[in-house]
């Protein structure tokens, strides 16, 4: 179990596996034990539907029941059912023989490490997907994937600095501005100030962008994508000198993640806040500042 | 320019249509109760106020319109059985919207409800949302947005004794919320002036003072905050209030904002703290309009002092009188360059107050007065008519208030001003003084006041150096002479020693009058010296021993001389006049040489100088009832001055005027007195000189044109005589009355008579008059009765 578990698909290469070419002889479920009281989490898929998939964490126990059901009293001779959480971990469920009834096989994976969150970037995914495989000789093996997500928590860390930081265009505009954070959690609120010391332009306006700077590894090559997932007007009208304006962000509007720093030598994600001050030619100037987002426990499940 | 207008037109319409189109959704999702719709159109509805395009009066319109659907959006908010959200919750979630302005008054709509749910401290939500107003430094939008801010708060501070009171420094709270949108707002307003729409500087000073009223709000709502008492008001709200007028540097901003703390806080506050409101007077921008500014101040504390007495201790105490005094002469030696009408203008407001305040105090008024006067003396030559105007108003505002010349007399800087005033209002000046003793009838009763009376109204008494004579109106010059000989009546006191000097007083001055005026004021003069006299004559016996300055020859002296004044002019008819007054005055004064003097000086000027024949005839006349009146003279003096009298008679130029003149002078000869003179004969020799004069002239005029004269002459001898016959005068008998009678009727009915009704009439009544007599019976009937008609 050395190597953690996860399926990266990266999206040029995510290949449908579960279009099938017919009908299959048999239908598989997958149940997980405590499906009925387990958060499900929305996740959107390819096609743009979102549905809900049940919330996982590191190191928790999956389990369920698998039921097989022939079609029409169909019997099917198999070489093996297993269930696989892909990437790593195959329980046996039985050994080859036939199955003639609908048969429920429990599984159980006890303790799986699961140190990524399932992530769903431009250029690349991270999923976790259960997999159900009968083996069969002919007429190819019959196959069920079920997704689910992972979250991971982290405790509100313990240093916490504030940014703080004067920028400045020598004799034009000179300001300070201060996050009252570095580390913002899911549902934050980023609040800050923005000092004017010397404003000789004509600004039209200020916003505040949240900005996902997502890197990803392909091979030798690494491609960056950036979005900008938030764009909040701050100031309306041209502030003179000595003025402060009031920054307050709500970030849960937003669909952000946590930072991922460097996820298996694959990619990594990024955020952050970047300073805009429009002046009334369309000129922009900004500044950016790294944040980082985690993930607060749930307070209430 | 008309684009511009046209252009702005079309986009307030375009914005009102926006507004229109997103309320519609609004009100949808409201009906539907769909929180999450009505947040998304009510953003985008009040995206509208985004435009930079309208002015400020259009923009007010936009704003109105939005202002009405937040009013139903609150009512939505405020219910959360329709969304089943929390006031809490809802506070957060408005601010999830994007753009800051439709944010922030969804905000200050939320904000609202959470202040009445009071789930929250007044004061906490109250601080949270005028700080993240801060966001919008737009000046017009930012205004409007705090302007809403005030409005939904108002209702919502934590002052003392309303609902949302919160701890002990409940008021504070509330008054540090609207002090600070105050100077937010104010902060806005100002930058207007630099920055905001483009365009001419007059246009953007126009359209910031249609926003004035925004920001003077605030201050208002202040001034309603009931624990603002007076320790608040001195030692925080005022000098913040201050503060921010004086640092904002800006001369629209502090007129209208002195103005605004001056109008809504209440008198007394402004009483107690004069010091620190005066304080910032000097302070402001050079071309602030301090003067209005602190003369309404001055007004109203003025109507204040007015309002009750109980309120004057307080003035007292606080010294108002010398604190606004020093603020003034303060506020006028830091603006060098303030017109002297501004100076001016602030000493009238101050003379008005301590008129209203203090108006026991005349020392306050002459100092006034005086500060007036070194200001006028620093300017060469006031020439502003409006500064002149408010000097007159500055004069005139002691003679109001005490409706009392005598006390503006005790001022000694008041004619220090009138000094500086040019020579037309000097003038005026002068006559709104003699006016104003004439409508109260004052009485001037002391040689000193005249003299400064006269010292003040020397414009109308005498010429003054650099006048343009020629300019004066013939009309205007007469009436402001009579108003000085009036005047001269209204000079009067019982103590003739008083009243001497008085009139020494006004000789003085009348005398330099030149030709011009000496007619008017002679005339007064003579006759308030004549008064003098007869009050002298009423204490008679014990004064004349112990006053030897004072006797009636020195008096007559003195008219003498006052007469003589008029031969400059010269007035001759005039002189003649009062030469004749004054006769009789020494008559009555049983003074016969002095008497006689007048006399000899009326002739003289007969003789003289009238030369008209007109106004000889008026003077003979006048000569003669004179001197038929007098009493004091001998045998002698009477006999030259009635011979005097005779002989002009005779000499007038026209007949019938001889014949009138002469007929007239026999009652010379009889004075119907108990111990008159009943010289018959005398009287006889008049008429028959008459009558003789009268023939004269009726054949003068039958050989000039060929008709008769006049009748009535004859007929006015007639009754002459029959005047005479009734007093019982024995050189007049009946048959020569009876002879007169028929020599009338033959004349009258002569071919060469025109007829003349006059004289028929007056005739007709003469004879009435006879035949009532002789019916009368008794001794007059039988005197009549010799008489044959």
């Amino acid at each position: 179990m050395s190597i953690p578990l996860a399926v990266l698909g990266l999206s040029l290469l995510a290949a449908n596996f579960l279009i099938e070419a017919f009908k299959p002889a048999c239908s598989i479920s997958i149940k997980f034990s405590d499906g009925k009281t387990r958060k499900r989490v929305p996740i959107k898929r390819e096609n743009g539907q979102t549905l809900l998939a049940p919330l996982f964490r590191n190191q928790e126990n999956i389990a369920g029941k698998i039921t097989i059901e022939p079609h029409q009293g169909k019997r099917i001779e198999h070489n093996g059912v297993k269930v696989e959480l892909l990437g790593q971990i195959v329980r046996e469920l039985d050994v080859p023989g036939d199955i003639y009834e609908r048969t429920t096989y429990p599984f159980e994976f006890s303790m799986v490490e699961m140190p990524y969150e399932t992530y769903n970037g431009v250029n690349v995914r991270l999923r976790y997907v259960l997999k159900v495989t009968v083996s069969r000789n002919y007429g190819g093996s019959i196959i069920e994937y079920l997704n689910f997500l992972v979250h991971n928590y982290s405790p509100p860390p313990s240093i916490n600095t504030s940014i703080k930081m004067e920028v400045g265009i020598e004799d034009c505009l000179h300001i300070e501005f201060e996050y009252n954070k570095s580390k913002y959690h899911l549902k934050d609120v980023i609040v800050g100030k923005i000092y004017f010391f010397l404003v000789k332009i004509k600004i039209k306006n200020m916003d505040i962008e949240i900005r996902r700077r997502e890197s990803t590894v392909t091979g030798a090559t690494n491609h960056v994508e950036t979005e900008t997932l938030a764009k909040f007007e701050l100031m309306d009208g041209a502030p003179v000198r000595g003025e402060s304006i009031p920054v307050r962000l709500f970030l849960s509007p937003y669909e952000l993640t946590p930072t991922h720093r460097n996820i298996n030598n694959k990619f990594s994600v990024k955020y952050y806040l970047n300073l805009v001050l429009v002046d009334e030619e369309g000129l922009r100037y900004f500044k950016q500042q790294q944040i980082t987002i985690y993930r607060l426990p749930l307070q209430n499940t | 320019m008309l684009n511009g207008t046209e252009d702005e037109e079309k986009w307030l319409a375009e914005g009102i249509a926006g507004i229109q189109h997103n309320a519609f959704y609004m009100h949808r999702a409201l009906d539907s109760n769909n929180l999450r719709e009505a947040l998304k159109y009510s953003a985008q509805m009040l995206s509208e106020l985004r435009t930079s395009k309208l002015s400020p009066h259009k923009y007010y319109e936009l704003y109105m319109r939005a202002f009405d659907e937040l009013k139903r959006l609150e009512l939505f908010f405020k219910d959360d059985s329709k969304h089943g959200v929390s006031v809490v919750d809802l506070y957060e979630l408005v601010q999830h919207a994007g753009n800051i302005l439709p944010r922030l008054y969804l905000l200050c709509t939320v904000g609202s409800i959470y202040i009445k749910s009071k789930e929250a401290p007044a004061k906490e939500v109250l601080k949270d949302l005028v700080e993240m107003c801060r966001g919008v430094q737009h000046p017009i939008r930012g205004l409007f947005l705090r302007s809403y801010l005030a409005q939904i708060s108002r209702d919502k501070l934590p002052d003392i004794g309303s609902e949302y009171e919160g701890d002990a420094d409940t008021v504070m709270d509330a008054v540090d919320f609207v002090l600070q949108n105050f100077t937010e707002m104010n902060k806005l307003w100002v930058r207007m002036r630099h920055q905001g729409p483009g365009g001419v500087r007059e246009k953007r000073e126009k359209e910031r003072s249609e926003l004035q009223d925004l920001v003077g709000k605030n201050l208002h709502v202040l001034s309603q905050i009931e624990g603002v008492d007076l320790e608040m008001y001195k030692e925080t709200v005022l000098p913040r209030v201050l503060e921010q007028v004086v640092n904002c540097k800006d001369d629209l901003a502090q007129y209208y904002l002195m103005d605004c703390i001056i109008q809504v806080f209440p008198d007394e506050y402004h009483l107690q703290t004069l010091e620190t409101l005066l304080g910032a007077c000097p302070q402001l921008q050079p071309t602030v309009d301090v003067k209005t500014v602190l003369s309404r101040l001055m007004d109203r504390l003025s109507n204040y002092a007015a309002s009750s007495a109980d309120v004057l201790p307080e003035f007292l105490q606080v010294e108002a009188f010398s604190k606004l005094s020093n603020a003034i002469g303060k506020v006028i030696e830091a603006q060098v360059d303030m017109p002297a009408v501004g100076a001016i203008t602030l000493y009238v407001s101050l003379l008005t107050f301590t008129l209203r305040v203090h108006p026991d105090r005349l020392d306050h008024v002459d100092q006034v007065l005086g500060a007036c006067v070194k200001k006028l003396s620093n300017i060469p030559k006031l020439e502003d008519s409006r500064a002149m105007k408010q000097v007159v108003a500055l004069l005139s505002a002691p003679l109001e208030k005490y409706n009392d010349i005598v006390t503006a007399l005790t001022l000694s800087n008041y004619p220090r001003v009138m000094d500086h005033l040019d020579i037309g209002t000097n003038k005026l000046m002068a006559m709104v003084i003699i006016q104003s003793i004439m409508k109260n009838n004052s009485c001037i009763s002391t040689a000193d006041k005249v003299e400064v009376l006269f010292e003040l109204i020397k414009g109308l008494i005498k010429d003054i150096d650099g006048a343009d004579v020629d300019e004066l109106d013939e009309e205007d010059f007469k009436e402001e002479q009579n108003s000085v000989a009036r005047l001269i009546h209204m000079l009067y006191n019982d103590e003739p020693e008083e009243m001497l000097k008085i009139i020494c007083i006004v000789r003085k001055h009348t005398m330099v009058g030149g030709p011009k005026r000496l007619p008017f004021t002679v005339s007064s003069l003579v006759f308030s010296a004549l008064r003098l006299l007869r009050q002298l004559q009423g204490q008679e016996g014990d004064l004349v021993g112990e006053e030897a300055s004072m006797t009636p020859n020195k008096i007559f002296q003195l008219l003498t001389q006052v007469i003589e004044s008029l031969s400059a002019v010269p007035s001759p008819e005039l002189a003649l006049r009062l030469y004749l007054q004054c006769a009789e005055a020494a008559n009555g004064c049983d003074i016969e040489h002095v008497s006689y003097e007048f006399f000899t000086q009326a002739f003289v000027l007969y003789e003289e100088e009238i030369a008209d024949s007109k106004a000889q005839v008026t003077a003979i006349h006048l000569i003669i009832g004179t001197l038929q009146r007098m009493n004091v003279f001998g045998v002698e003096n009477r006999d030259t001055l009635t011979h005097k009298a005779t002989g002009y008679s005779a000499r007038l130029l026209k007949k019938a005027d001889q014949c009138r003149a002469v007929y007239a002078c026999s009652h010379l000869f009889w004075v119907d007195d108990q111990d008159g003179i009943k010289d018959g004969e005398r009287v006889l020799l008049c008429l028959k000189r008459a009558l003789r004069i009268a023939n004269a002239a009726q054949q003068m005029a039958n050989v000039a044109r060929g008709s008769g004269g006049p009748v009535s002459l004859f007929v006015e001898i007639l009754n002459k005589y029959i005047y005479f016959f009734e007093k019982g005068n024995k050189q007049i008998t009946s048959s020569a009355i009876q002879g007169l009678i028929e020599l009338i009727n033959t004349e009258m009915q002569s071919d060469s008579t025109n007829p003349d009704s006059v004289a028929d009439a007056f005739l007709a009544s003469t004879l009435r008059y006879i035949r009532f007599q002789k019916q009368k019976g008794g001794v007059v009937g039988e005197k009549f009765e010799s008489i044959k008609l």
